[in-house]
């Protein structure tokens, strides 16, 4: 009786731990169906607009402001940075496949041979690299720029980051952990606030889910700030007191990965406003 | 200089819906550049007036208290489909600005 006991609860830590080791697909399948209980009026297609999608008043703001956006004047000089050529006579096209179209959305990969992350930003760098150009400071307003300009190649790809491989599965974990483990003084993670709480108030604004978070970078808060995904990483961490990690940094990389992959199957829509 | 501005009109019911961005720096005299530490001289648009056919609709005189690269909205009257929408804009040292747009 005894030696049953045991088997069954050795099966069952068995069970236990394979539950830990979730796949990736697993999870993001887990947090829709969490967040088809917590926003039962919400279409799934909707998660892109975040918080707003939870505030018809508020979407309607920003339909308003979308159907003649003031960033269009900053938007033109991102895209004369895509179109200007290189010293060599090359230009950014000449970097991506079907020249920079629809390939955003690929966007972080993890590169196996150099066995880490690579962010649409580093392929921009390694372009500028490439080609004996400067290279731009990551999170900087004129990556901003740019890469606004070069991701809205993308508008309505449907994102479609991958995990495949160890390399690949241990940098999700990691980025994972990540998003998983509270920091600063205030003591979040950023699942206390996008996966525990999604669609609470904190102060006065609505806090968003998490998928659909990483599908519309950079965006333009206020109107007229850009603000890449991992310059709102850094933002979203001085907000709970902690210290942020740099642009690029392995940490960031990870979590750009890992909450990447959560947006799968959403449409891309660069850039979008944000109050 | 009508690239300096982008314009778009459309119906809204039985009035015209204008809607005007303007890039310009709007500078207050007042702000240092941070590298050579001189103030900045201003230079602003002071002077916005709009015409319906020809026919003035709209007449601001602005000052320096309005953000880069201005957008105005405003809402014309007895504007019908394919009447013409003409901005005129001047700032402090002379320069103008301009653009039309046909009611969509």
């Amino acid at each position: 009786m005894k030696q049953k006991l045991t088997t069954l609860l050795a099966l069952l830590l068995i069970g236990a731990s394979f539950s830990v080791l979730a796949s990736p697909e697993a999870d993001r399948k887990a947090l829709i169906k969490q967040y088809k209980q917590d926003f039962p009026g919400i279409k799934f297609e909707n998660y892109i607009y975040g918080a707003l999608a939870m505030n018809p008043d508020a979407k309607s703001q920003y339909d308003s402001f979308m159907d003649f956006p003031s960033y269009s004047i900053d938007l033109e000089k991102g895209k004369s940075m895509w179109e200007t050529p290189f010293k060599n006579g090359k230009r950014f096209s000449s970097c991506f496949p079907k020249g920079g179209k629809n390939v955003a959305g690929n966007y972080p990969y993890f590169d196996n041979a150099a066995n880490r992350v690579v962010t649409f930003e580093n392929a921009i760098n390694a372009c500028l690299k490439k080609n004996g150009e400067a290279e731009l400071k990551y999170a900087d307003k004129e990556m901003g720029l740019l890469t606004a300009y070069a991701r809205s190649l993308s508008d309505g790809m449907k994102v479609s980051v991958k995990v495949k491989g160890k390399g690949a599965l241990a940098a999700y974990e990691k980025g994972k952990q990540y998003y998983e483990t509270r920091n600063g003084q205030l003591n979040f993670s950023c699942k206390s606030c996008h996966v525990q709480n999604a669609g609470k108030f904190i102060r006065s604004d609505q806090l968003s889910m998490m998928i659909g978070q990483a599908s519309h970078w950079p965006e333009f808060r206020g109107g007229t700030d850009v603000v890449t995904l991992q310059g709102r990483f850094n933002q979203c961490e001085k907000n709970v007191r902690a210290k942020p990690k740099d642009a690029n940094s392995e940490e960031y990389n990870n979590l750009e990965y890992y909450l990447t992959y959560m947006s799968n199957g959403l449409p891309m829509q660069t850039p979008v406003f944000r109050k | 200089m009508a690239e300096a501005m982008k314009m778009r009109a459309q119906m809204d019911g039985d009035v015209a819906d204008v809607k005007v961005l303007i890039k310009h720096p709007m500078d207050t005299g007042t702000m240092k550049d941070k590298k050579t530490d001189k103030l900045i001289p201003a230079h602003f648009i002071n002077q916005v007036v709009a015409t319906l056919n020809g026919k003035t609709v709209l007449d601001a005189q602005w000052g320096v208290g309005i953000a880069q690269n201005p957008f105005i909205g405003f809402r014309v009257k007895g504007g019908k489909p394919g009447d013409k929408i003409v901005v005129n804009a001047v700032d402090n040292l002379g320069a103008k600005f301009d653009g039309e747009v046909v009611i969509a």
